[in-house]
């Protein structure tokens, strides 16, 4: 039989590995370390359509990530989405920025692009951004495409009528 | 008319001593458990020494098999995501994968099989050895001496051991996928730590987990308790725990998953 020393030396080691495991999932594996206890803002921008956007999808600048989606909801007074960014305090942006629903790469995550304005005032938390671009979605650009050819077709064939 | 009657009789007595009654002794014994489980928090060498016999002793088993898994689950999603041209996502297919769903129930099955056999033959063994009985001339009271200490070291550990396999689990998708087979590193990683979610992902499969170490140790330590003290008694009662246990398990995941991801 063990001696309650080494015993209990055993199962601090269990516990000490067990509590690393979960630190490694948190830190390593979940990225906890960026955005959890850092101050946010939250400011709101209204588009016509989100497409696949999600709840806590990245908020880009420039390509670096300054904050998350926190919420949807659609507004049934004006029939468009309502999306809530939380933003880094860290970072501070004109007023007149202007947010646009992107996609990395081409089956990519969707994700919020946000463009700095040239206001001198700076957005404040419960701000809601003016200019806004929807997401694009695939059927309408083909769509489009389609018509637009089918335009052009017509035209070709009047002239060659002519 | 009569064999009919006599069917259902049967029936309803199996149906009412085997389940119903059992089910409502089993309630009873887990709310005394906790009733009683002062001591083993009071003097908590006693649940240091159970966290040692379920955790400790079962973290070969988890370790190496998590591995394993990790590395299996990095072979297999290469193969499927190659084809889509997105071998990247490797990472986030074996943590997903592993943190959400194997991590917490895998290690849950072999806690099972390994810790919770182990706890329903030793209380089994103290019953049938009249070591029970004893505790009571002595005015110990077995439940909160023998009973109660067991029960909270399997919940202590089961959480911890379904971190371990999970961790290991990513470190051997990383072993594959990235030594072996050469995804890159950096997008592993990178992809991974922007699919997994704290929230969503982590304290959910250490929830999942600590609801499965209630639910093993619970089935384990009542098999012990309720088992006929005879040898063949405890050997059924010991695969009892196995098999009911692994189905609750697998059951409770379900109700667990349709709760959390599909917000039901």
């Amino acid at each position: 039989m063990m001696t309650r020393k080494e015993l209990d030396l055993w199962v601090g080691i269990f516990v000490v590995i067990g509590m690393g495991a979960l630190l490694f999932l948190s830190l390593k594996v979940a990225n906890l370390a960026s955005f959890s206890g850092a101050d946010s803002y939250q400011i709101r921008a209204k588009f016509d359509n989100i497409g696949g956007l999600k709840v806590r999808a990245p908020v880009k600048v420039a390509g670096v990530v300054v904050g998350r989606v926190s919420e949807i909801h659609f507004d049934n007074e004006t029939f468009e989405a309502v999306v809530t960014l939380s933003l880094d305090s860290r970072y501070q942006f004109p007023k007149d920025s202007s947010a646009k629903i992107l996609t990395s790469g081409l089956l990519g995550e969707q994700y919020i692009g946000l463009s700095a304005g040239g206001d001198v005032a700076n957005l404040k938390s419960g701000d809601t951004l003016k200019i806004t671009q929807s997401a694009v979605v695939l059927e309408n650009l083909i769509g489009q495409f389609l018509y637009s050819k089918a335009a052009e077709g017509g035209d070709k064939g009047n002239e060659t009528k002519k | 008319m009569g064999r009919i009657a006599e069917l259902l009789r049967a029936l309803g007595t199996r149906v009412i001593n085997h389940w119903v009654w059992r089910l409502g002794f089993a309630t009873r014994f887990l709310l005394l458990t906790l009733k009683h489980s002062g001591p083993s928090f009071r003097r908590f060498y006693l649940t240091v020494r159970e966290i040692y016999f379920a955790g400790v002793l079962s973290l070969i088993i988890i370790l190496v098999s998590g591995l394993f898994v990790g590395m299996v689950l990095g072979l297999q999603g290469y193969d499927t995501l190659a084809r889509y041209g997105s071998s990247e996502a490797l990472g986030v297919l074996v943590s997903l994968s592993l943190v959400r769903e194997l991590g917490p129930v895998v290690a849950a099955l072999l806690f099972a099989s390994r810790a919770g056999s182990a706890i329903t033959a030793e209380i089994g063994l103290m019953k049938a050895t009249e070591q029970l009985d004893a505790m009571e001339m002595m005015a110990v009271d077995p439940i909160a001496r023998v009973i109660a200490p067991r029960f909270w070291g399997g919940v202590l550990s089961m959480p911890l051991l379904a971190a371990l396999f999970s961790a290991m689990g990513v470190f051997g998708g990383y072993l594959v996928g990235v030594r072996l087979i050469g995804v890159d590193e950096g997008s592993f990683w990178s992809q991974m730590q922007a699919a997994v979610d704290f929230r969503e992902d982590i304290v959910n499969g250490v929830i999942k987990s600590f609801v499965f170490g209630v639910a093993i140790t619970w089935i384990a330590v009542f098999e012990g308790y309720d088992a006929p003290p005879t040898a063949e008694g405890v050997s059924r009662a010991t695969t009892r725990t196995v098999v009911i246990s692994s189905l609750a398990v697998l059951a409770l995941d379900f109700v667990l998953t349709a709760m959390m991801f599909r917000g039901l």
